[in-house]
């Protein structure tokens, strides 16, 4: 029908007049808040660092298995069972059981409501999967043990590397899981990522150990490089004081030796352990041990109670700055591995931008010219619905505060391209009906009605490319589709909606006329 | 309109498309495609100098000193803007790209790095994989959506016609030694999706002629059905290159081999519809008989 209810055009003209403001307010200042909205723009358009971090979880898992050992040798002396010959191998842990208690350790490992191997009732897996071969048992993590573990790391992880970025002060940080060992940091304007990887690429596990040479020591003792390459010494492996227990850390200067060292507080905790401690070993060497290596190894003189210290250690102001930020952020729970970099500088960004502005203006007038040429008052009418389409996608886009990339802007263009084919698949059917229909009005109307299906056919095509492409692509291969997507909406809503408006009004008024189009 | 006999040409373009499509497997298989660092790994420079002195040759011969692997130097754009790829990527080094920038400015001078891309092999394999799983998947579902519309004899012509497209494009990538990176598969995904719409759009008229005239050959029948379409195919085709053409040259070099794919997408597109698509309904004898059954059961 060719006919349009007062009610149907005003909600057409409502609508495409509140979607194309929003496009107005990307160049203007807009004072009201709900349509003070801007397309954000991707990174490749704006310039600033993509990094893809990986989690090494094997770390995690490694100590995840000696706390649970210990976890088992208590939870077994409890029940009154004999365990031995714990070992930790190839992410397992094997342990024999005397003869008489297998099978009741077998059920305490397997019952749904198991102390020691949880989650099952929660998840319907056990944490641990066991194989039990004579009196040896194997427990390996399950996979959603395995899960849960990876989960926790990553939520650990995050929660650093935001603090980390939030220290350094970078503009509007995007910071996101991606699966459960990946985490997406987007560093909008920031064109030398260098100081930002050094960051994240230290785990900053800060611990306090004795220096042991010639003593004797019940915990074990292990063998520790210092940082400046000058040999190594054995340390006890009781660790005195964590990184945990730091309240604050910043750079200062000693003002005695003119070094610059990172100053630190402890919190109540640590203060009581660290004055426990230094009492007792007055005399001692402390090695102050980073990811596991002695950055420094001062010998107590007193005992320190007040709860605050100094680590001294060769730095610059920098590096010294970059350690107190470390340890103010906390430790990372396992290494993370930078696997995928991408950084564009501000003045390429910009570029991009001007070119693809540029490229969109030509090929918009290009394709104006071409239908006014073709169609010449028809030509105009495809021409007001492309205008419109623009500004709805635009509009759209800006709504829901997509992100426009530099292939979201070549969607766009091609949108503009593909976009008068619905229009031009309905004026050569009515060119055909006109032949063999006098009456234009109804030549119009079966135009409309006899393309329709065709129209749909071919715009759902390139929908469903799209839509793949939106679900399987990553970052500005995004944006391509994201454009390439709503451009088809809002292409159909403009053929259907606008240009068939103006076409109805210029057909009923002309219906006399002569070689219509 | 003057009726142009396309079927007259049906077989002698198949001998070409057949052609076509064979050299580009043979080139597909024994040459490759030349994967950029989205697909293969290593590290990406671009990199702009005012030094008047600098060219390609400097400019390799000092990265050369890095051992950095496998490097390749071109041009981009303009003389003054190089892009340089190497191997060797080792992103966890926060000092890695600074260092190489020192080197280059103590040899060659001072030098702008805009833009930087480094991917480990584990995240390379995986954006091949997610490529070639998005391009197979929109065949798929292309196919599947084909397969509900259309009978199937409408749906052989339409899907060969597609991977004649896609084999071909490729195989001018691989001709040419074209950079594959992950703006390509998106081109693909649109070719895939524009040689799709051009084919349903003469096969609808094609099923309506069947429908109206019960004793034309189909050999006649895919000829009107596509002069009949052959004005919107052409004002279609026209200002898709059109717009294809403006990002083509003044889009910028990123988007350079994207728009290219899509222009020789769009021309390949246009032509199987015609010359691949037909001539399957064509082979396949498909009369009134073929859509009236259909549309019974």
């Amino acid at each position: 029908m060719l006919y349009f209810s007062k009610l149907r055009v005003f909600s057409v003209l409502i609508f495409t007049l509140i979607i194309s403001y929003f496009t107005i307010s990307n160049f203007t200042k807009v004072d009201d808040e709900f349509f003070s909205k801007n397309i954000k723009l991707g990174l490749d358009l704006q310039g600033g660092s993509y990094l893809l971090l990986e989690i090494d979880n094997e770390p995690v898992i490694t100590q995840r298995l000696q706390s649970k050992v210990l976890e088992f040798k208590k939870f077994f002396r409890d029940k009154d069972i004999k365990v031995r010959n714990f070992v930790i191998e190839n992410k397992s842990i094997i342990f024999d059981v005397e003869n008489s208690k297998i099978e009741n350790v077998k059920s305490l490992l397997d019952e749904d409501k198991s102390e020691i191997n949880p989650y099952f009732q929660q998840y319907k897996s056990h944490q641990f999967n066991f194989e039990n071969i004579d009196t040896s048992f194997k427990l390996e993590f399950s996979d959603y043990g395995l899960v849960l573990l990876k989960n926790s790391s990553l939520d650990q992880a995050i929660e650093t590397v935001r603090r980390r970025v939030d220290e350094v002060g970078t503009n509007e940080p995007n910071i996101l899981k991606r699966g459960n060992d990946r985490i997406l940091v987007e560093l909008p304007g920031l064109d030398d990522p260098g100081r930002i990887k050094s960051l994240l690429g230290k785990t900053a596990n800060l611990t306090f150990q004795f220096v042991t040479i010639n003593q004797e020591e019940s915990f074990g003792t292990e063998k520790i490089p210092f940082e400046d390459g000058s040999g190594e010494t054995i340390v006890s492996k009781r660790i005195i004081l964590s990184g945990d227990n730091l309240a604050d850390a910043k750079p200062t200067m000693n003002s005695q030796t003119n070094e610059t060292v990172v100053s630190f507080n402890l919190d109540r905790v640590g203060a009581k352990k660290f004055g426990k401690a230094t009492s007792s070993g007055v005399g001692r060497t402390l090695a102050i041990v980073l990811d596991g290596k002695i950055i420094s190894a001062p010998v107590i003189r007193e005992p320190i109670v007040g709860g605050s210290g100094q680590i001294s250690g060769d730095f610059t102001f920098q590096s010294a700055t970059d350690l107190a930020l470390l340890l103010r952020s906390g430790a990372l729970p396992a290494p993370l591995n930078i696997i995928e970099e991408r950084t564009v500088g501000p003045d390429l960004g910009k570029d991009s931008i001007n070119a693809g502005i540029m490229s969109l203006i030509i090929g918009f007038f290009l394709v104006v010219a071409f239908m006014l040429y073709k169609y010449r008052f028809f030509g105009l009418i495809a021409n007001l619905a492309l205008i419109s389409n623009l500004f709805l996608l635009v509009g759209i886009l800006t709504l829901f505060e997509a992100t426009l990339t530099l292939p979201g802007i070549a969607g766009i263009i091609l949108t503009v391209g593909m976009a008068v084919d619905a229009n031009v698949l309905i004026f050569e059917r009515i060119k055909e009906e006109l032949k063999n229909e006098n009456n234009s009005i109804v030549a119009f109307d079966s135009g409309y009605t006899k393309s329709r299906t065709t129209i749909l056919d071919a715009n759902i095509t390139t929908l469903i490319a799209a839509v793949i492409l939106f679900f399987m692509g990553s970052g500005p291969i995004k944006g391509f589709s994201i454009t390439l997507g709503v451009g088809i909406l809002t292409t159909l809503f403009s053929v259907y909606f606008i240009a068939r408006l103006i076409t109805a009004y210029y057909v009923i008024k002309n219906k006399h006329k002569e070689k219509l189009i | 309109m003057k009726t142009i006999y396309f079927n007259k040409f049906y077989k002698s373009f198949n001998i070409l498309s057949g052609i076509l499509i064979i050299a580009s497997l043979v080139f597909l298989v024994f040459k490759g495609l030349n994967f950029g660092v989205d697909f293969k790994g290593g590290t990406l420079i671009e990199l702009r100098t005012d030094i008047s002195s600098a060219n390609i040759t400097k400019i390799r011969d000092s990265f050369n000193q890095m051992n950095l692997g496998d490097i390749s130097v071109k041009n981009f754009g303009n003389e003054t803007d190089f892009v340089v790829k190497f191997e060797k990527q080792n992103s966890n080094d926060p000092q890695f790209i600074e260092e190489i920038k020192t080197k280059l400015s103590n040899s060659i001078g001072k030098v702008d790095f805009r833009r930087v891309e480094n991917v480990g092999p584990k995240v390379s394999a995986e954006l091949l994989r997610s490529g070639v799983i998005a391009i197979a998947l929109s065949l798929a579902a292309m196919l599947l959506y084909i397969w509900i519309r259309f009978e199937w004899q409408f749906s052989l012509g339409a899907i060969l016609a597609l991977f004649h497209d896609v084999i071909i494009t490729l195989g001018v990538f691989s001709v040419f030694s074209l950079e594959i990176n992950l703006s390509i598969v998106a081109a693909v995904l649109t070719i895939v999706g524009y040689s799709m719409n051009d084919t349903v759009v003469i096969f609808d008229r094609v099923r309506e002629n069947l429908r109206k005239y019960a004793d034309v050959k189909i050999f006649e029948l895919t000829n009107i059905s596509i002069n009949e379409t052959l004005s919107r195919t052409i004002i279609t085709s026209v200002t898709t290159l059109l717009a294809l053409l403006s990002i083509f040259i003044f889009g910028g070099e990123i988007l350079k081999g994207f728009s290219l794919a899509m222009i020789l997408g769009v021309i390949f597109g246009t032509y199987s519809s015609i010359y691949i698509a037909n001539p399957v309904l064509v082979y396949l004898k498909v009369n009134q008989r073929t859509i009236v059954k259909e549309e019974k059961e």
